[in-house]
């Protein structure tokens, strides 16, 4: 097997790249799902019409996407600058505890005060926590990938400790905080469904990375950075100081996942309050090509599946981790595609 | 507090940190075979999740606890082809390749498991590994019944770690796998097929990190369960940085890492009143502490995570 660089592809390439690794995930999907005694056919109708079928879903499928869209652009973000940031799902949970507890003990304040106050500590507390690793790496030269994993266990048991101590309901022995108040809560923006002021916000994520990345200083000098920090830093870049603040926006964004979990979604802090968004996070931003807005598409697509899984599950027996295998082929997938794009694969005997 | 430092406390105390210490044992020394040729491994979390899925299933429907090892480390093995297939001769990022191979082996473990089982109540368990006492040695006071009345897993964790030091620093395969981890150049140019040789030693490394998972789930406990693993692959990636790339300062690590996570049972066990999540956490915090100690002084092999291409050479 020989594997050769081959000429650049045409932009157009590029965009259907991650459509065409999508096509195939869902190709080999139907692997587990047979191997399950699904119905292939109602298998994917099911999933489909669960996510997409009716208003309601659609929405519902809306208000999935809004954590994996956040933890999505943590990790893109990161990535672009080479800052191995596996943590999401820590700083997520981060930015959750935070806003519980703004959201338990909020001031009397105007609505708009208390969720920006709400949104800002969820924020910083992401944002922080993403330092951690960060100036870890650029100090003392500590491995971003091990680092921001192992906390990911640190913050989970730190939340452990808060839900069974500070944070705990009063007269309760469960693992659960206190209901935000009232005001702290994001509103409903349409009737008869979930979806929330996060969403949008969410969305405005998209635009405002977006911005950063094209139109800023500090997006350009941490893709210079993330293509070659030696020449970034003979350019005159301030290495340590682009990584350490690309950790913040980045911890900030997952953290941000955490906070309409808890504003909107759970209204309590709960042990499983992150069913793995952090790290679902990994796989949206490498399909989005770590572009802001290939990332808000890979989100919702994958906000399809984990919301589709649920009505496929019920109707043919198939169980819903079926969604959690398809993420990892799908990563799989894109990586061998992005290969496909770059290089020739020739088959030859030695 | 005179009372709680007894003889027993303390025995039972060494015996749990061996305990403790041993699926990580495995884990390190998968780790480091795969890391010496050259190959980081981020898959060991999902692959040790994995093989503790199968072991468990295949002692449940088969009633054999070795046969439940033994498919552990098979599938171990398959999913680190699966690694070298994408790392090693795709030549694929080690990073994403890894992470992708963990979240898809997370997600199979866990589809196999409700597939197989549904979701009863009560989860099924299985009839778990006893100890086995070393005779003459499990007589001597403390040391006996701490080092020596342990499950066989554990007498083979500590015996692969002098067999790997031997492979890696003794024999001539072992100087080919270091070769291939730091300089597979010049050991294509002396002939050694570099990609075999890194398919091997993911493969073995991947047998080791199953049978690790086992131990989770046929001995340590004797029941599945999703968060089983718990980040223990992770740690044994970090336990091969803090001991330098080294069998026995590797091992040494997983030693400690056991000894605070036995200490945690213990003193939660003694009723006393501290909260177990500030407890549990220790151990995740002196690994970054570890890391940070050792930073300095880390040395990777030169040829991890590049991919050897013989075209793109010079």
């Amino acid at each position: 097997m020989i594997i050769t660089k081959r000429a650049p592809l045409p932009g157009w390439v590029q965009v259907l790249v991650p459509v065409g690794a999508i096509l195939v995930t869902l190709l080999l999907s139907a692997a587990p799902i047979l191997f399950a005694g699904g119905d292939l056919w109602l298998s994917y109708t099911s999933l489909f019409k669960g996510a997409l079928g009716t208003r309601y879903n659609f929405l519902e499928t809306c208000v999935k996407a809004a954590p994996l869209t956040f933890t999505g652009l943590a990790v893109a973000f990161a990535f672009r600058a080479k800052f191995w940031n596996i943590g999401a799902e820590g700083q997520l949970l981060a930015g959750a505890i935070a806003a519980t507890w703004v959201g338990i003990s909020a001031p009397a304040l105007p609505k708009v005060a208390v969720l920006i106050l709400v949104c800002t500590a969820g924020f910083l507390a992401g944002g922080l926590w993403a330092t951690v690793p960060a100036l870890l790496k650029t100090k003392y030269r500590v491995d971003d990938v091990v680092t921001t994993l192992l906390l990911n266990y640190v913050m989970w048991h730190i939340m452990g400790y808060l839900l069974f101590g500070p944070l705990q309901m009063p007269n309760s022995s469960w693992p659960r905080s206190p209901a935000i108040l009232e005001i702290a809560r994001f509103p409903v923006l349409l009737a008869r469904s979930r979806f929330h002021l996060g969403i949008v916000l969410a969305v405005a994520a998209v635009l405002i990375v977006w911005f950063i990345n094209s139109k800023t200083v500090f997006g350009y000098r941490a893709r210079a950075v993330g293509v070659n920090p030696r020449a970034a830093a003979f350019g005159g870049i301030n290495v340590n100081s682009v990584i350490i603040r690309t950790a913040l926006l980045s911890g900030g964004l997952a953290g941000m996942a955490g906070v309409g979990e808890v504003a909107a979604i759970h209204f309590h802090l709960l042990m499983d309050i992150s069913p793995g968004f952090g790290y679902s996070g990994i796989v949206i931003a490498m399909l989005g090509r770590l572009h802001p807005l290939g990332t808000a598409l890979a989100a919702f697509f994958f906000s399809v599946i984990i919301v589709g899984a649920q009505s496929m599950s019920r109707l043919t027996g198939v169980p819903t981790y079926i969604a959690e295998v398809i993420q990892g082929m799908a990563l799989i997938v894109m990586l061998i595609a992005l290969l496909l794009t770059e290089y020739r694969i020739k088959a030859v005997k030695d | 507090m005179e009372q709680v430092f007894t003889i027993t406390f303390i025995t039972g105390l060494l015996a749990a940190m061996m305990r403790m210490a041993t699926p990580i044992i495995f884990g390190t020394l998968g780790e480091i075979l795969s890391e010496r040729a050259g190959v980081l491994n981020l898959g060991i979390e999902g692959i040790m999740l994995m093989g503790a899925m199968t072991g468990f299933l295949t002692t449940l429907t088969t009633g054999s606890l070795w046969l439940g090892v033994a498919a552990a480390a098979l599938v171990g093995a398959l999913l680190a082809l699966f690694m070298a297939f994408l790392a090693v001769y795709l030549g694929l990022s080690q990073h994403v390749s890894g992470l992708g191979i963990t979240l898809f082996s997370t997600g199979l473990a866990m589809f196999i498991y409700r597939l197989s089982v549904g979701s009863p109540v009560n989860p099924p368990t299985v009839r778990p590994f006893t100890q086995a006492a070393v005779p003459f040695l499990s007589e001597i006071p403390v040391i006996g019944p701490a080092f020596f009345t342990q499950y066989t897993l554990v007498y083979w964790a500590f015996l692969l770690i002098p067999a790997l030091w031997v492979l890696l620093y003794r024999t001539t395969w072992g100087l080919a796998i270091r070769t291939v981890g730091e300089n597979p150049l010049a050991a294509d140019t002396v002939g050694i097929n570099v990609n075999l040789v890194r398919t091997l030693c993911l493969a073995g490394g991947g047998a080791l990190m199953g049978i690790g998972g086992a131990f989770l789930t046929l001995a340590h406990q004797n029941m599945f369960l999703i968060d089983v693993v718990g980040g223990r692959g992770w740690i044994s990636i970090a336990m091969v940085i803090f001991g330098n790339w080294d069998p026995a300062r590797g091992a040494a690590g997983a030693l400690i890492f056991g000894f605070l996570d036995a200490l945690q049972l213990r003193l939660q066990g003694l009723g006393f009143d501290i909260p177990f999540h500030l407890f549990l956490l220790i151990p995740y915090l002196m690994t970054v502490v570890a890391l940070v100690s050792v930073s300095r002084r880390a040395a990777a092999p030169a040829g991890l995570l590049k991919p050897y291409r013989r075209e793109e050479k010079g």
